[in-house]
């Protein structure tokens, strides 16, 4: 087994006339964690959408774990082991806490009756409160349905989901983006543990303070392009500002940006 | 929300915010619409103190006027097995118009595999088909019916699922194409005389026994199987439904047949109770099915809703209707009692709608 978890080369994506992702080369190390880091728009979310199936690339390649992958739709990908936190969460409102978690793998009994086979609610249930514990995520009352949570509770089951579940590549897209000072910690804490597993993730941020605290390595996006690929001890908070807004390109970029 | 109600790992259950089920609110609104009925029949001087559900003759083996109990659920009991197929389609935020003419068209149809070979001793005079088809076991036509009921439902979901055509449209494609079906089928000409065991299906309390067998199932169905999941799933967020890896074109195409099959059974059931099939039966069985389902707090926004709301909502539409006639009022005005009921019903779960919205 090689080192590398995930590799992309020449990554592309293209919505009609928006060049939203162009020629990603990408490295991820088992173990490794690594932010994503860019202005609004810079194709950060287009990027994590062509690797975990969400959509068709336009064109490119992705290997994951070894062999070249071509996943149709995100269960694919979470069956290849890659455990997904998208920016527009994928929860169901009117749902409770397992039944999100476990949206679309269900724990079941009597498989024989094909869709009409039994949920095992307590199953379910008795994994949720183990994730939950596990990941120091509060949740008043799992059976309350999500819509009746505050925004970062939802978040929190969306990453608790991602966390119940064993993965070889971990992806948060914007994690903390609403959450509040108690709850970004929560996350944060959640991000060391997969970090103590040896899980490898891939953190898309604004947050530079969080960047430097958690990760090993920041990948700079620019118009659709990677810019840079920054040690983390090698580099500092004005210096990859200068990477997002422009003020500077990593050498070997020169000419893609 | 109090900081004592934010439990560590999720362990604690708070009791204050346990949700209220909205079956009970339905429920309370049955109960209301009976008593204002019985109200009214002590209050109104020319209904010399009648009651619309109790015995008003004092006898001593029952408190209840089963009489006009059983003409309740009978009445309601053909268009509640529709509004079964409705609820779920309407849950994954779908809707389905066609359920009316799709009884149409698969009433003409099976009750042609229903027919018997000699009506007093002459052949039958409403033959569709030759000898072949006559005579036939009483499984037969059932089978045909549940068939065109799933052949409708599986073109309504392709046309949903995989065209990506608004559900009101396919269905409504689906509505005049049927109806069109029945009309076709034999001209226009009744088709009647069933076989002795056919007719059986429906007669006396069996469509209230089948509606009722079918609610339990169906109850049972959404809440306990996979299937019952990923439908509220599908109508609570499709996106979301989609990206945990649920076949959510598979899945609707299995809703809509589910619909479609529904609606047969329920024009097997018709034909066999009124004994005889019609171009124009099942006419705003659609509007109606809708309309126990709305009323039974089933969202139009999909994700919210269920299967007892439905029975109860049929019950509601059963004693309006009856209670109408009861209170001697003429047929207008219960229709217009029920434009008004259906679009409160709806103006109130938009209410409910936009309160969650604003309070997270
Ligand atoms: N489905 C789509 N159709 C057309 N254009 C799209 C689509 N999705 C994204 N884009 C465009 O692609 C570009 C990159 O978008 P993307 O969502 O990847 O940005 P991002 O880096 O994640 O930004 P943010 O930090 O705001 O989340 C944007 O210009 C966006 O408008
Ligand atoms: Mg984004």
């Amino acid at each position: 087994m090689s080192d590398i978890i995930l590799e992309t080369k020449g990554l592309t994506k293209h919505y009609g006339g928006v060049h939203a992702l162009e020629g990603a080369d990408f490295v991820l190390n088992r173990g490794e964690h690594v932010a994503i880091m860019g202005d609004n728009g810079a194709g950060k979310s287009t990027f994590v959408r062509q690797i975990t199936g969400v959509e068709q690339r336009t064109r490119g390649e992705v290997i994951f774990n070894g062999s070249p992958v071509n996943f149709a739709g995100p269960l694919d990908a979470r069956e290849a082991g890659i455990e997904t936190v998208f920016q527009t969460l994928a929860l169901a409102d009117d749902l409770n806490v397992p039944d999100n978690l476990f949206l679309g793998r269900e724990k079941t009994k009597l498989n024989w009756l094909g869709p009409f086979r039994l949920l095992d609610y307590k199953a379910m249930r008795e994994d949720t409160m183990a994730g939950l514990v596990k990941t120091g995520v509060k949740i008043p009352n799992i059976k309350n349905t999500i819509a009746n949570m505050s925004g970062g509770q939802r978040q929190c089951v969306a990453i608790a989901r991602t966390a119940t579940f064993a993965s070889k590549l971990t992806i948060m897209d914007e994690p903390t983006a609403a959450l509040g000072v108690q709850e970004t910690a929560q996350v944060e804490n959640i991000v060391r543990t997969l970090k103590d597993q040896g899980e490898s993730l891939i953190l898309v941020s604004h947050n530079m303070r969080q960047v430097f605290d958690l990760v090993d390595r920041i990948i700079v996006f620019r118009r659709g392009r990677i810019v840079a690929n920054l040690n983390k001890s090698e580099t500092d908070g004005n210096d990859v500002v200068s990477y997002i807004t422009g003020a500077k390109t990593g050498a070997e970029f020169e000419g893609a940006a | 929300m109090s900081d004592e109600s934010q439990g560590v790992g999720g362990l604690t259950y708070d009791k204050s915010k346990r949700q209220w089920p909205n079956e009970l609110n339905v429920f309370g609104a049955l109960i209301l619409i009976i008593a204002i009925f019985e109200i009214l029949g002590q209050v109104l001087p020319y209904m010399n103190g009648q009651s619309l559900l109790f015995d008003t003759r004092d006898r001593f083996d029952s408190i209840f006027n089963e009489q006009r109990l059983r003409i309740i659920i009978v009445q309601v009991a053909i268009i509640g097995i529709i509004a079964l197929g409705v609820t779920q389609v309407i849950i994954t935020a779908g809707i389905d118009l066609s359920s009316g003419s799709v009884v149409g068209a698969t009433a003409m149809i099976a009750m042609s595999f229903a027919q018997v070979a000699e009506v007093n001793g002459n052949p039958n005079p409403k033959a569709i088909f030759g000898e072949w088809a006559l005579d036939l076991p009483w499984l037969i036509p059932v089978l045909v019916g549940l068939l065109v009921g799933t052949v409708a439902g599986i073109i309504n979901g392709i046309l949903v699922a995989y065209s990506r055509i608004p559900p009101f449209i396919a269905t409504l494609g689906m509505m005049l194409f049927a109806r069109g079906v029945a009309q076709w089928w034999s001209k226009g000409n009744p088709v009647s005389f069933p076989t002795e065991s056919y007719a059986k299906i429906g007669a006396g309390m069996m469509p209230v026994i089948i509606f009722l067998s079918l609610a339990i199932l169906f109850h049972f169905i959404m809440n306990y199987t996979v299937y019952g999941k990923h439908t509220y799933a599908i109508g609570s967020n499709e996106q979301a439904a989609r990206m945990s890896g649920i076949n959510v074109p598979r899945h609707l195409v299995l809703v809509y047949v589910i619909a479609g099959m529904l609606a047969g059974l329920a024009a097997v059931i018709l034909t066999s109770k009124n004994l005889t099939a019609q171009s124009g039966m099942g006419l705003t069985y659609e509007l109606e099915a809708i309309a126990m389902a709305v009323i039974g707090g089933v969202s139009l926004f999909g994700g919210r809703g269920s299967i007892i709301g439905t029975v109860i909502g049929a019950l509601i539409i059963g004693v309006i209707t009856s209670g109408f006639t009861y209170l001697k009022l003429g047929a207008y005005y219960q229709e217009m009692a029920l434009g008004m009921i259906i679009v409160g019903a709806v103006a109130l779960d938009q209410w409910q709608q936009q309160r969650a919205a604003s309070r997270s």
